[in-house]
């Protein structure tokens, strides 16, 4: 049996069912894992290790009588640090909630909790899930396993990276345009955003709440299949989460795709800042596709090329909405050194917030200021529009798309903060499915000078089925997602 | 192009305090992303209706069941101040 660090969360959990393994034994591995490593790698803003082993213990019993047994039942989990977890911090990598305790768990949360899963800590992220490298976190950057001089990508940069080093078989994390996939994809791990409406957000910290949602983290996409069933579903406190009946996912993964339209998307190849290598990994890629029996077709998203610009208008503008709530008033942080109200307010966001944060809510407040709202703000929902309709035509043709996930590979800390749009280019192959409200999957697809690329594959709403069931099919014919950085 | 007084105007609807540098800063910042923002006006829209929510469906309503709230003390634990189970703030009208 490999170390216990080196299973994947379906291996694991079969040893549990078996009670080869326990809970107790696994949780104490990956928290000595983390242990081990976490110091140079700085994935965790927070280790439960306490709760953690409470929790292993309550899922062991739980194994021994062989009740309520679901497959997460004594799985650790690493969670992104924006999602509410009941009395335990929830930073979101922010001086503004550094000792905010929510009164309430996520919706996640408590569905993780009633599977048996267990939790080993919070994950960093850029502040507010505002960036793509988890460089903007207000408390230390994330190395990538990869490449410790690389950022891991981000914004749920923490959970990419603990999945890739081995510190959890599995994470949740947040995608607004990319925070998902491109971390999954610069650390070689999977990684899925669900369609908007699959995954309740109550208790996920808004930034942008037409567009974000929570999905996980895994080795396998298998893995990724089980956390998502676990997750996904109707809640009554998250009026956006749809009542469409969740599948059964790992019973769509067949290993089967043969006469599977793909199609691949002129415009998301021949965009500008794609690395070559990158390219060509990815084109090696859908070679796979076709040999396991999948019809290749190119399709034209048209509107591509507006994406970027489009996101970087509408996510700024909801967040500068959501982020007013941050007045120092019910809990957060506040500046105190003033009698003056409009001061005090002031100053606790000025002390508050970090520099992307300030950007956004800056540029948000901007475009949707008198005079320009019609200008910036309108115009881009209406460009929104036609991103979207751009994937209506796609999957009238094509049951999924393909793409690099990320144009390229993970880059150095600090070479991308001095130029915010140039930080933004990141996201040019993930904003459009938030956009659109599709559903994405990234999966290891190979290397380039040993670091890793990701593919991207993109499913109509609601087709989580169909993109993991393709990223199966992949993932049983090649090893990518076997290999390991050495730490 | 974004001028200083712009960026103060846009900081004091966001009520965010700048300092002088993160003034000229976001001066600089925001005028070059919103060039790169131009492009947006090479897309056709006409007839487009804008898209606010990639969500297919209206709102999804529940129940109105009445439901046991948060005890005073749970919602005031992460108050900065506080003071008989008020949240405590600064005067928001100035004595005459």
């Amino acid at each position: 049996m490999s170390a216990l660090h080196e299973l994947t969360l379906s291996e694991a959990a079969t040893l549990l069912r078996q009670r080869q393994i326990s809970s107790v034994e696994l949780t104490r591995a990956f928290l000595e894992r983390i242990e081990a490593l976490d110091e140079r790698i700085r994935a965790f803003t927070l280790v439960t290790a306490d709760l953690a082993l409470q929790q292993a213990q309550e899922a062991d019993q739980r194994l021994q009588r062989g009740e309520q047994v679901t497959p997460l039942t004594g799985i650790p989990l690493a969670i992104k640090d924006v999602i509410c977890t009941k009395d335990i911090p929830t930073t979101c990598s922010s001086r503004m909630l550094e000792h905010f305790r929510p009164p309430f768990n996520a919706t996640v949360m408590e569905r993780l909790q009633a599977s048996g899963a267990v939790m080993l800590g919070k994950t960093n992220m850029d502040e507010f899930a505002m960036g793509s490298s988890t460089e903007h976190s207000a408390f230390f950057p994330t190395h990538n396993p990869w490449d410790l001089d690389r950022t891991p990508g981000g914004s749920s940069g923490g959970s990419a990276a603990a999945v890739a080093a081995g510190m959890a078989p599995g994470a949740l994390g947040s995608d607004t345009g990319g925070s998902i996939r491109q971390p999954a994809a610069l650390c070689n791990v999977v990684g899925l955003k669900p369609t908007y409406g699959r995954v309740s957000r109550f208790g996920l910290v808004a930034f942008a709440s037409s567009l974000d949602q929570i999905g996980p983290f895994a080795r396998t996409a298998r893995d990724a299949a089980l956390l998502l069933q676990a997750i996904a579903g109707p809640d009554p406190r998250d009026s956006t989460c749809s009542p469409t009946p969740v599948p059964d996912y790992t019973a769509e993964l067949t290993g089967e795709i043969r006469g599977l339209r793909i199609g691949v998307p002129v415009e998301y190849w021949e965009a500008p800042g794609i690395e070559p290598s990158v390219a060509r990994v990815g084109q090696e890629a859908i070679q796979r596709l076709r040999e396991l029996g999948a019809e290749i077709r190119e399709v034209s998203l048209p509107h591509t090329r507006y994406g970027v610009a489009a996101y970087y208008i509408i996510a700024p503008a909801e967040a500068s909405a959501n982020l007013a709530r941050y007045d120092g008033v019910k809990y957060g942080y506040s500046y105190r050194d003033t009698s003056d109200m409009w001061e005090a307010l002031d100053k606790t966001r000025q002390y508050g917030f970090g520099p992307e944060v300030k950007r956004r809510i800056m540029l948000g407040t901007y475009v949707l200021s008198a005079g320009y709202y019609d200008a910036y703000y309108k115009q881009a929902q209406k460009v929104r529009a036609l991103i979207a309709q751009d994937f209506e035509h796609a999957f009238e043709q094509c049951d999924v798309l393909v793409s690099p996930a990320s144009p390229t590979v993970a880059f150095k800390l600090g070479e991308k903060l001095s130029d915010p749009y140039q930080m933004y280019l990141n996201d040019v192959f993930t904003i459009p499915a938030n956009l659109a409200g599709i559903c994405g999957i990234s999966i290891p697809s190979g290397f380039s000078e040993g670091l890793p690329v990701g593919l991207q594959i993109l499913g109509n709403a609601f087709a989580e089925a169909t993109i993991l069931r393709v990223a199966d099919a992949f993932q049983r014919v090649t090893d990518y997602h076997t290999r390991r950085p050495s730490l | 192009m974004i001028d200083r007084e712009t960026v103060l105007h846009i900081a004091q609807l966001a009520r965010l305090g700048l300092s002088d540098e993160e003034v000229e800063l976001f001066r600089q910042q925001l005028s070059s992303i919103l060039e790169h923002m131009a492009i947006l006006r090479e897309a056709d829209v006409s007839g487009v209706s804008p898209l606010a929510h990639a969500s297919r469906l209206t709102n999804v309503m529940r129940e109105d069941e009445p439901d046991p709230s948060y005890p005073p003390e749970v919602l005031l634990a992460n108050a900065p101040d506080q003071e008989e189970q008020c949240l405590k703030v600064n005067a928001v009208l100035e004595e005459s």
